[in-house]
């Protein structure tokens, strides 16, 4: 009987949740890694059972985790991310040279061919790689070492890599995105990238529209249109039918372009979700209501989701890498809150419910569709 | 037999109890003592200490006998007391919580 699998991380543990494709009844387990950050957790699509785990503690620094079983069981691996080279420097919050020191795993990316193979982005803002199921790593260094690296600044967040997109028919095309850098893509594996931010206008950098500089907070790509992207800006939703050559604003009628996360359907590429969040200072919903928006017209076009969802008193931030979307037929919308609730719309964003409530607060949220 | 505590995420990181012991060949240093704990247990490698530098990591500290051996040379021979096992090292989270500095630690 088919189901899904939720893989949520918290600052301070992860839970595993389960239901069959009504998504009514869940199983909620954990918290696993009890006490530690878990940024992101994801599972291999070729292996479902292999997942990757980044687990943090601001004592201890960042490991690793892998399981082979869908989560049941978990092994540490390979937690050593060295810069190649000498790693130079990049410019701090206050406008100084800073040098580049790593901190922790934002975001891991498995391969979408071989479950041995999976992408970390890192803090400060680097792409690194793993063919030995994490085992050991390397820094694909053409990234971090571009000719714009020296003036690549930190967001409020850090200088992350938090967002990886593969391309589904070519796999040595991918984009990334870093805050508060901009997008970039290879096509070549990594080993040399070029910005990818044309058509951005960002009023926090001296030029607005410069090369880099941009805060982007998440892209997303529907695999039937791998030359059609989303992003998520720190203000502004945005969206390139070219490959990330060129983007323009698709923020229409929505109460705030400030938010996180932005996911597109399942089945429906030109639908796609946001949720707007107050501004960059007032992390929360507009008006205290946490909606969901969706467009079913690639943009311009939003309409709020509310049912099931609180309307009132209501300051939570759903960050960018807390929203899903699972495969089955009736596709279904995830995402969890700061304020550790996880919903549900088993309908595309219809009807939502709470899977589970008060977890500590919400980092990432990862759905599998199993079979 | 030295005896070692470990603060509870790594008890949970190592899969072992509050206190684990290691036993040293030659002299028993902070660095000897340390080097034999991640040989035991691999999942702490870089959870303690720099894994290039070796340096420590800046919200652990290293104690035993009432003492505060953070700061001391990595090679410098533990107390007697640790080395006959009556009082063991203590691998300690600092009090200040392991928080990076405030404008780091948002998520945004």
């Amino acid at each position: 009987m088919a189901g899904v699998r939720v893989l949520v991380g918290t600052r301070k543990g992860a839970f595993i949740l389960t239901s069959d494709e009504g998504r009514q009844k869940w199983d909620v387990q954990g918290p696993l890694f009890a006490g530690w950050e878990l940024y992101h957790l994801k599972g291999s699509p070729v292996n479902p059972e292999r997942i990757y785990a980044s687990q943090s503690m601001g004592w201890f620094g960042q490991t690793m985790q892998r399981s082979d079983d869908g989560g049941k069981t978990w092994d540490t691996v390979g937690n050593e991310f060295i810069y190649d080279g000498v790693p130079g420097t990049h410019q701090w919050y206050d406008g100084t040279d800073h040098p580049w020191e790593f901190t922790r795993v934002w975001h891991l990316e498995p391969s979408l061919s071989d479950p041995d193979t999976v992408y970390a982005g890192v803090e400060d803002a680097a792409l690194f790689k793993s063919t030995d199921g994490g085992m050991t790593w390397s820094e694909l260094s053409g990234l971090r070492t571009h000719a714009t690296a020296d003036g690549w600044m930190p967001g409020a967040g850090g200088l992350c890599l938090h967002s990886i997109v593969i391309d589904p028919t070519n796999h040595d095309r991918m984009y990334v995105a870093i805050s508060a850098a901009g997008t970039f893509r290879t096509e070549d594996g990594g080993k040399t990238w070029r910005p990818s931010n044309t058509g951005l206008a960002s009023e926090h950098i001296p030029d607005p529209d410069a090369d880099v500089g941009h805060c982007v907070h998440r892209i997303a790509m529907h695999p039937s249109r791998p030359q059609t992207l989303y992003m998520q800006k720190h203000w502004d939703i945005m969206r390139s039918d070219d490959g990330a050559n060129s983007w323009y604003e698709v923020s229409g009628n929505v109460p705030s372009d400030f938010g996180f996360p932005i996911q597109v359907h399942s089945h429906e590429p030109e639908t796609i979700y946001v949720v707007p969040i107050t501004s960059d200072m007032e992390h929360y919903p507009p008006e205290g209501k946490l909606r969901v928006y969706r467009s079913r017209t690639g943009g311009n076009e939003w309409e709020p989701l509310t049912n099931g969802l609180p309307q009132e008193h209501c300051y939570v931030n759903v960050l960018r890498d807390a929203m899903s979307a699972d495969e089955l037929e009736s596709c279904g919308i995830y995402f969890g809150t700061t304020g550790g609730d996880v919903y549900v719309s088993p309908d595309g964003g219809d009807h939502w419910h709470a899977i589970v409530n008060n977890l500590p607060a919400v980092m990432s949220v990862e759905v599998q569709t199993l079979p | 037999m030295i005896r070692v505590v470990l603060p509870q995420g790594l008890r949970t990181l190592a899969n072992v109890s509050r206190e684990v012991q290691v036993e040293i060949q030659g002299e028993v240093t902070q660095r000897s003592v340390l080097d034999a704990l991640e040989t035991a247990h691999p999942a702490l490698k870089g959870t303690m200490r720099d894994h290039q530098t070796q340096l420590r990591r800046p919200f652990i500290r290293f104690f035993a006998c009432e003492q505060d051996l953070s700061h001391d040379l990595p090679d410098d021979p533990l107390p007697d007391e640790v080395v006959s096992g009556r009082e063991p090292y203590l691998v300690v989270g600092a009090i200040a919580g392991g928080l990076l500095p405030p404008v780091r630690s948002e998520t945004s």
